[in-house]
């Protein structure tokens, strides 16, 4: 790995309009898989948490990855209400909060921020593997992410290799019943859907990909 | 869709300016989606804060007022509100003795409310306290599940814990009385239909003509079963069977309340509280006061809810104690 392999603030605001574009461009469809089993609001929610989201990003932008974060995750907390601001809100505080006062992260610091926002969205919703949250799309992302980062993977790779494994995590939860949220009301009747919280979440790190890919 | 609304991204902030106009009694801060008393109350008693998603109309902004809420947090359509509105409402009611937040149990609610109360523990300048309403019986409170949701009796707790914040109790003594409630109380709720959120533009859910949704929330989530339509009846059997299943009132005398989610007529809501009243009173239940109308609502769903509450001579005189809220009025 190279020392020029890393994301700088530039690279971190192209994640964040990526990920907008594509809550955005897959707003219904987000809201549709809310529908089976939650309460239709999640591609509404998300598409207006990542616009409010880039609109203070553009008005201030910042310099070090815990400011930038700081904003990002005080936006979705303050905007988006539901359990997708405090989660996705705690994500990227902690994010921020482990990333620090820096302007790069190569992929071994950006995958122990990405851990503790991870460790974050825990706390703050008590999921664990197999309740059928963002949990199960996110965790394996950021195991694979080091096994890629173990063996010795590049930053694009070590994202691609994240990006995988969150959609086969999101694809997973299909089977799954609920254990916690909205859709834990339905109990049986919640399996046979994917999760719109791992589906958004496997969106996050799609975009992530796309803007390491060299 | 066929609604009446301007645009859909804006079914809230439209909202909250005809509630404005249309009592002068409330004020609306609109920045922050909370709707106020105008006359705030007396400096040195507890201060009563709730809020929810919208949608369940009257439920909050219609408790506002003398005998219950001192303010409510409206969030979008079905999704909690922020903390910062939260913490804005908190600090805003402040009279000194410590402000209850009155909170539904589901999951974004309680988040939300729980990082309010985080911010608020911050700058240490108001004591919070909590209390989180979960009285449906048709969600098995278990590990594998986030417990069971508020529904109906959160209705009542607002009117009840109000009286008793009115009187000058302490925060202490307003937080017994909520939890006393809450664990009082049960609420089973069932749908004709499935209801439309503007923002989404299409129903949440089909439901056949000959089928009924029963053990429903309160935002157009599927219930727990799926049956065939049955008469009033044999519904009102449905929904009161679970309850007394759960919670065994003995010879207490009790609050019903008879709930529409929206989208039925009252003369429907009448006939339904008819039956359930006969079961009830089959099974040695005792109504001392009851509650029929549309008080928490699930947008334009069509179905109702039952909440049956235990309720003693103090919870009693509690709701007979005056109350001046754009959802409920009497005896001031």
């Amino acid at each position: 790995m190279s020392t020029t392999d890393t994301i700088t603030i530039e690279g971190f605001t192209a994640w964040l309009a990526a990920f907008r574009d594509r809550v955005t461009e897959h707003r219904s469809y987000l809201t549709e898989l809310d529908s089976a089993i939650g309460d239709a609001d999640h591609g509404a929610n998300m598409a207006r948490g990542m616009a409010a989201v880039m609109e203070k990003v553009g008005a201030s932008p910042a310099t070090t990855a815990d400011e930038l974060f700081k904003t990002v995750g005080m936006t979705l907390v303050t905007s988006v209400g539901g359990a997708s601001g405090p989660l996705y809100g705690t994500l990227f505080l902690r994010l921020g909060m482990t990333a620090g006062a820096v302007a790069e992260c190569d992929a071994a610091a950006l995958s122990s921020a990405l851990r503790a926002g991870l460790d974050g969205v825990v706390a703050r919703g008590k999921a664990e593997a197999g309740d059928k949250t963002m949990f199960d799309a996110m965790a394996p992302a950021l195991d694979a992410m080091d096994a890629a980062i173990a063996s010795g993977a590049s930053l694009a790779e070590a994202t691609a290799a994240a990006r995988d494994a969150a959609a086969a995590g999101r694809d997973a939860t299909e089977p799954l019943v609920a254990r916690k949220g909205r859709a834990s009301y339905l109990g049986e009747r919640s399996a046979g859907h994917l999760d719109p919280g791992a589906t958004s979440t496997a969106l996050l790190f799609d975009a992530l990909a796309e803007v390491t890919a060299s | 869709m066929k609604k009446l609304i301007n645009d859909p991204d804006r079914v809230l902030a439209d909202a909250l300016r005809g509630i404005e106009a249309a009592h002068a009694d409330l004020r609306v801060d609109h920045e922050n989606r909370i709707i106020y008393r105008a006359i705030p109350k007396d400096h040195g008693t507890v201060a009563l804060v709730s809020g929810g998603g919208s949608g369940h109309e009257p439920l909050h902004g219609g408790f506002v007022g003398f005998g219950m809420l001192d303010a409510a947090c409206a969030g979008e359509v079905f999704t909690s509100p922020t903390p910062d509105q939260m913490q804005e409402a908190t600090k805003t009611v402040d009279r000194g003795a410590g402000v209850l937040h009155i909170v539904k149990n589901y999951t974004g609610d309680v988040m939300n409310f729980e990082m309010a109360a985080e911010l608020a523990a911050m700058e240490a300048s108001v004591e919070v306290r909590t209390v989180v309403v979960n009285d449906d019986v048709a969600v098995q409170d278990s590990l594998y599940t986030a417990g069971r949701r508020g529904v109906g009796l959160t209705v009542l707790l607002e009117k009840i814990v109000g009286a008793g914040a009115e009187q000058g109790r302490s925060l202490d003594e307003v937080v017994a009385l909520a939890e006393k409630v809450n664990a009082d109380g049960r609420s089973m709720g069932m749908a004709l239909t499935s209801c439309t959120v503007p923002a989404a533009g299409k129903p949440t859910f089909d439901l056949p003509e000959d089928q009924m949704e029963i053990g429903i929330g309160i935002h157009g989530e599927p219930g727990r079963h799926r049956v065939q339509m049955g008469t009033a009846s044999e519904i009102a059997q449905q929904l009161v069977e679970p309850i007394l299943g759960d919670l065994d009132f003995g010879s207490s005398p009790t609050i019903v309340m008879l709930n529409g989610m929206g989208g039925t007529p009252l003369i429907e809501l009448y006939l339904m509280y008819g039956d359930v009243a006969a079961i009830l009173e089959k099974h040695g239940v005792t109504i001392a006061r009851s509650l029929v109308g549309n008080y928490i609502t699930s947008l334009d769903m069509a179905g109702c809810s039952v909440t049956v509450l235990r309720a003693d001579d103090e919870i009693v005189s509690l709701w007979d104690a005056p109350v001046e809220t754009s959802g409920l009025r009497w005896g001031r």
